[in-house]
C-alpha cells in the first residue's frame, strides 16, 4: 500500500512566486525516505500541504487512501509530525506536552499519560517529564519534539531536520532510534541537510528543486550513477614519485596524503595492487566528499540548466 | 468521543496555562477591584448619595463584577492563542485529527473559566464592602457566562489578526475599555443628556452590564428583554466568524 500519494501539487503563496509547480511523489507503506533539495526548493511547503499546515493551491493529496480534501482527520490521524524548529510551549512541562498531544489525537487522559511514558523513557527523556521544556538542551529539545510525535502512533512519521544541531553522538543515537521505529513498520519521510544522514537512513529518494521533482530514485541505483570517486589515501611514509597506476589517477594532497580518482566500475583492489608494487603502504582511506553530496550538487546543478 | 477528549485536553490546558500564572492573572483583579470598591464606592460613594434607589456602592457592584468577567475573558483568549501562534505550539492542535469548532469551542471555554472564575473572586471581594442581593439568579448567571462567552470568541478573533503582541493590546486598550467605562458600570444614562443616552444605547456592554445588574439590583435603564437577545445574536455572529477564519486558517496557515 502506498504510504504517501501526492499527484500535480501545486503551491502559490499570496505574495509570492510557485513554491511548488506540479508534484507528483509516491512513498511506499514501510519506506525509509529522503526529501532533499536546497533551501526554499519546496521541502518544507510539500511537508507543510501534507500536514495541514499549509493551504495547497491545487493537485491531490492521500496519506494511506485518505484524501486529504475528503477525510482530513483520517489523514492526519495516520501523520507524526517532528517540524524543523521548535514549536512548542517552552513554559509547559516536557510530560505535559506529549500527553496533550495524545489528547488531541482523542486518547484519554490515562492512555495518553501510559503512551506519553512509554514515548519519554525510549527518548531518555522520562526523568525530565516535571521540567519546563525551555530547560531542556538542544538535543533533548529535538528528542522531545520526537516524543510528541510518536504518542498517538502514527503510521507515517515526518521529519523535518530532526537532527539539524545535534552533536554527532545524539545524531548516531537517533539514528539508530529510527532505524528501529521504521523496522517496526513505521514509514518514514526525512528532510535533512546532512546528507551523510540520508545516505545511512533512506532507502529511496527524491530530490526536489525549483517546486518541481529533479530526480526519483532508490539510493543504490542514484549512488551507483556517481561517475567517480574521490579518495583520501593516509599512506605511511612520503613518496618521491607517484606511481602511474591504469584507470586511476593519484595527487600529493600533503607529504603523506594523497587523492585517488577512481572511476565508476572500476573496483579498488587494482589501486592497492598497484600502490603495494610502488612500495606505498596505505594506513587508511575516506571519501573525499560524501557520495551523495557529490550527486546531489551535480543533481541540482543539472536541473537548473535544464530549467533555465 | 474522541472529539470530546480532545476538548477536555483543550480546556484543562487552558485552565491550568492561567492557574499557573495566578500571580498574573487571578491576582491583579482581585486588588484592582477592591480598589475600586474603596475609592469609588466608599470614599468618593458616600458622598454621591443613592442611585436608582440604591447605595452608589451598591449600584457599581454588578458593573465591576461584568467589567472582571469581560476583560479576564478576552485577555484569557487572545493572550493564549496569540501565544500559540507566536511560540508555534498552534501547530500541535492543526496537524491533530480535531475540526475547528472543537479549538474554538475549547479556547472559549478555557475563557469563560477564568472570567468565571474572577467573577465570583470579584464577587467574594464585593461582600466585603456591599450588601450583595440576587434579584433573579437565573438572568445573573445567564448574563453572567454569555457576557464571558462573547468577550473570550471577541479575543479570540483579534489573536487571529494579530501579528504582534501590540495587536492584541491596541483592542483592549483602544475599545474595549472605553466600551466598558462608557456602558453604564458607574453611572445610570440616565444621568446623560438625551442625545448621549441614545449614543449609548449602540453600546453593546450597556445591554449587559444593564441586564446583569437588574439580575442583582432589579433595576435597569434598558429593557431586559432586549438584551439577552442581544447578546446571544452578538455570540452567534462571532461565533460563526471565528470559526470561518479558523477553517479557512486565516493568520495561522499560509
Amino acid at each position: 500500500m502506498q504510504a504517501l500519494k501526492i499527484r500535480n501539487l501545486e503551491k502559490t503563496y499570496a505574495k509570492g512566486p510557485h513554491a511548488l509547480c506540479g508534484i507528483d511523489l509516491d512513498v511506499e507503506e514501510g519506506d525509509f525516505f529522503a526529501l532533499l533539495g536546497p533551501n526554499g526548493a519546496g521541502k518544507s511547503t510539500t511537508i507543510g500541504i501534507i500536514c495541514s499546515l499549509v493551504n495547497k493551491t491545487s493537485g491531490t493529496v492521500e496519506v494511506f487512501g485518505h484524501d486529504l480534501d475528503r477525510a482530513p482527520e483520517a489523514v492526519k490521524a495516520c501523520i507524526g509530525y517532528v517540524p524543523q524548529e521548535f514549536n512548542f510551549n517552552p513554559f509547559e512541562p516536557v510530560g505535559e506536552i506529549v500527553i496533550n498531544q495524545g489528547g488531541y489525537y482523542g486518547l484519554a487522559r490515562a492512555e495518553a499519560h501510559h503512551r506519553a511514558e512509554v514515548c519519554l523513557r525510549q527518548l531518555e527523556l522520562w526523568g525530565k517529564r516535571e521540567e519546563q521544556a525551555r530547560s531542556l538542551s538542544g538535543g533533548m529539545k529535538r528528542r522531545l519534539m520526537i516524543a510528541r510525535a510518536l504518542v498517538h502512533r502514527p503510521r507515517l512519521l515526518i521529519l523535518d531536520e530532526p537532527t539539524a544541531g545535534v552533536d554527532i553522538e545524539i545524531r548516531l543515537s537517533m539514528w539508530d532510534f529510527l532505524r528501529g521505529i521504521n523496522a517496526d513498520g513505521t514509514t518514514i519521510i526525512l528532510t535533512t541537510h546532512y546528507l551523510e544522514e540520508a545516505e545511512h537512513l533512506c532507502r529511496n529518494i527524491a530530490i526536489i528543486n525549483e517546486g518541481r521533482i529533479a530526480e526519483r530514485a532508490r539510493m543504490h541505483e542514484m549512488l551507483r550513477r556517481l561517475h567517480q570517486q574521490d579518495l583520501i589515501l593516509d599512506i605511511a611514509e612520503p613518496v618521491e614519485a607517484l606511481p602511474q597506476i591504469e584507470g586511476y589517477q593519484l595527487k600529493r594532497l600533503e607529504s603523506c596524503i594523497l587523492e585517488a580518482k577512481v572511476a565508476s566500475g572500476r573496483d579498488l583492489s587494482g589501486l592497492f595492487v598497484g600502490l603495494a608494487e610502488a612500495g606505498i603502504r596505505v594506513v587508511s582511506m575516506r571519501n573525499k566528499q560524501n557520495r551523495l553530496e557529490q550527486l546531489f550538487l551535480d543533481m541540482v546543478g543539472n536541473h537548473r540548466e535544464r530549467t533555465a | 468521543m474522541k472529539y470530546w477528549v480532545a476538548f477536555q485536553t483543550l480546556v484543562i490546558k487552558e485552565i491550568l496555562r492561567f492557574s499557573r500564572i495566578w500571580v498574573q492573572t487571578v491576582l491583579p483583579p482581585a486588588i484592582t477591584t477592591a480598589l475600586y470598591f474603596v475609592i469609588f464606592g466608599t470614599l468618593i460613594g458616600s458622598q454621591l448619595g443613592e442611585m436608582d434607589g440604591f447605595r452608589y456602592i451598591d449600584f457599581i457592584v454588578p458593573g465591576l463584577i461584568l467589567m472582571a468577567v469581560i476583560s479576564n475573558s478576552y485577555a484569557n483568549v487572545v493572550s493564549s492563542f496569540y501565544q500559540a501562534k507566536f511560540q508555534g505550539n498552534v501547530e500541535e492542535m492543526l496537524v491533530a485529527p480535531i475540526p475547528p469548532w472543537v479549538i474554538l469551542l475549547g479556547y472559549v471555554t478555557g475563557g469563560v473559566a477564568r472570567g468565571v472564575a474572577i467573577g465570583i473572586l470579584v464577587t467574594l471581594v464585593s461582600m466585603f464592602f456591599s450588601d450583595l442581593t440576587v434579584h433573579s439568579y437565573g438572568i445573573t448567571l445567564g448574563v453572567f457566562v454569555l457576557t464571558s462567552v462573547l468577550f473570550s470568541l471577541a479575543g479570540f478573533i483579534n489573536a487571529v489578526y494579530a501579528n504582534s503582541f501590540d495587536d492584541i493590546s491596541i483592542i483592549p486598550t483602544f475599545v474595549l475599555t472605553p466600551l466598558t467605562y462608557l456602558g453604564g458600570v458607574f453611572y445610570s444614562i440616565k444621568l446623560l443628556p438625551e442625545f448621549w443616552q441614545q449614543v449609548s444605547l449602540a453600546n453593546p456592554v450597556l445591554y449587559m452590564v444593564n441586564a446583569f445588574r437588574y439580575g442583582l439590583l432589579g433595576v435597569s435603564d434598558i429593557e431586559v428583554g432586549l438584551a439577552i437577545p442581544i447578546i446571544l445574536g452578538f455570540i452567534a455572529v462571532l461565533f460563526l466568524f471565528a470559526l470561518l477564519l479558523l477553517k479557512r486558517g486565516v493568520g495561522i496557515k499560509s
